[in-house]
């Protein structure tokens, strides 16, 4: 019930600052409202987060097509295989003028048999919702000074659904924030995308355990770094590393790895593929397994 | 989801005043001419059929970008004569491409595809020099926006893509053009 309304009030939110965005823009230079303009690939894909970046770490891109002319957005859906979970995650975003990010992503780890073992149930799954925000500061992803890349900060608001569970393994609380700065550019001469993110956070597995714990309750900053290699207008491959706290004293906590390919199927239609290493899980090692992603832009 | 409507709707309605505005100008010209002299009592050269233009000073640091050095480039454009496909190729389809082909109307094709080359030939040091006017005096008035550019990139991009032209390659080209959005891209 909770969810629905923070949900409402949310897309009432998007929809409100859509029209104020748009109506300021309208009148005088109502001809000039364009979107989908990017090149593509160059919005990146949808984290499990919901933001725009790569799979697992979150880039300074604005989500959707349209450039600093339009409004654009995407909506996406992964789903990680791993031994012993089923991950699944959906949401939307919203693009505006290149600038501001508004998103939303829902988070569903199936437990399957791990559920039974913390006597949570079989197949017990745990869920969040993740509101986030990003704000475009300077520069820009592919022109411009070929040194200066773009560079954006955010929030992420996220609330577990499971305030038992985060407390049985002892999480401080179901809710937090996590606060990032990130900055990504395209090196054409090297066909190479690099980002670099510092995100300040005491999530605990992204917050699906919660945030903090009794002994551990503060911000820390944690980096996520992508590099990608671009093969073609339509195919980049790569690979991003992301770094985690450690906070629970009952599961110890791994950083993330993964290679990826994205391919652009079409201006709006792009697929990720990737080999995800998400280390120790709730007490299970070793969460090698694949993740494949959809994501639908304009 | 109310967003993503609201959003939907803006794609349908800003396609309106573009589609408005091409007007239907019914003139009697049949062959592929170029575009209409923008002042009528202009002639073109008989020469190199191109209009006149006030004087200016000329220098191959108005191509906007320190060329290449060695062979490579100018190799995997195939020389002078693969690069000038490439222009020609990338002018024909910016001039028919629907989100940018106004912006070329009036505006002098035979000078274009001529200082485009000559600029492309001098950047990727294949034996030119440029002899153009500096990007941002030649864009000044166009008011174009990042879109454009996008448009023209892709223009670009499929013309070097015909040429056969390798992926690393086309990228280091535009590695030199893209620090030019700041004197192109003025709105
Ligand atoms: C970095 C990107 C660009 C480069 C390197 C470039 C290069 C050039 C060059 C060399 C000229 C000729 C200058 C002269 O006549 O002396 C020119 C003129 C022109 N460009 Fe661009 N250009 C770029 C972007 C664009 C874009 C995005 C458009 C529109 C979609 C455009 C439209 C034109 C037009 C219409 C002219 C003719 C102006 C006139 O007649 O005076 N250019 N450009």
């Amino acid at each position: 019930m909770k969810d629905l309304s923070v949900l409402r009030v949310a897309a009432c939110l998007f929809s409100l600052s859509a029209s104020t965005l748009v109506s300021a823009n309208l009148p005088a230079q109502a001809q000039d409202l364009r979107n989908g303009g990017k090149l593509l690939l160059t919005n990146g894909v949808s984290t499990i987060e919901g933001s725009g970046g790569g799979g697992l770490a979150t880039w300074s891109t604005i989500a959707g097509n349209a450039t600093q002319e339009g409004i654009g957005g995407s909506v996406h859906g992964t789903v990680i295989e791993l031994p012993d979970y089923n991950w699944t995650s959906f949401g939307v975003s919203v693009g505006f003028f290149d600038r501001l990010e508004l998103s939303y992503a829902r988070q569903n780890l199936d437990t399957i048999d791990i559920g039974t073992a913390l006597g949570l149930g079989r197949g017990y799954t745990l869920n969040q919702n993740v509101f986030g925000a990003k704000l475009k500061l300077a520069g820009d992803v592919v022109y411009g000074d070929p040194l200066l890349p773009q560079i954006a900060i955010g929030v992420q608001h996220k609330r577990s659904s499971d305030a038992a569970v985060v407390a049985a393994v002892g999480g401080a609380s179901p809710n937090g924030t996590d606060f990032y700065i990130s900055a990504t550019k395209l090196f054409l001469s090297q066909s190479v995308l690099a980002n670099a993110t510092v995100r300040f956070t005491k999530a605990n597995q992204t917050g699906l355990l919660g945030f903090g714990s009794a002994t551990d309750s503060n911000h820390k900053p944690q980096f996520e770094g992508s590099l990608a290699y671009q093969l073609s207008r339509r195919f980049v491959v790569g690979g991003e590393y992301r770094t985690k706290p450690n906070n629970l004293g009952i599961a110890r906590e791994d950083d993330w790895v993964d290679l990826f390919a994205a391919y652009a199927l079409t201006r709006n239609v792009t697929v990720t593929a990737a080999y995800v290493d998400l280390g120790s899980i709730a007490t299970a090692d070793n969460q090698r397994g694949a993740l494949l992603s959809l994501q639908a832009a304009f | 989801m109310i967003s993503i409507a609201f959003a939907l709707a803006l794609m349908g309605v800003q396609d309106l005043p573009a589609a408005a505005d091409i007007e239907p100008e019914v003139t009697t010209e049949v062959a592929p001419a170029p575009a209409p002299a923008p002042e009528p009592e202009l002639e073109r050269d008989p020469v190199t059929g191109e209009l006149p233009v006030d004087p200016y000073e000329m220098s191959n640091a108005h191509a906007g970008a320190t060329p290449f050095t060695g062979t490579a480039m100018r190799d995997a454009f195939h020389g002078q004569e693969g690069i000038r496909r490439v222009v020609d190729n990338m002018v024909d389809r910016a001039v028919i491409d629907p989100r940018i082909s106004e912006i070329f109307v009036a505006h002098d094709l035979v000078r274009l595809r001529r200082t485009l080359f000559e600029q492309f030939c001098h950047i990727l040091n294949a034996g030119c020099d440029y002899t153009g006017r500096d990007m941002e005096s030649s864009h000044r008035d166009l008011g174009l926006q990042v879109d454009d550019l996008n448009v023209l990139v892709e223009n670009l991009q499929a013309a070097m893509a015909d040429e056969k032209v390798g992926f690393a390659a086309q990228n280091r080209l535009l590695s030199k053009l893209a620090p030019m959005k700041r004197d192109v891209v003025t709105r």
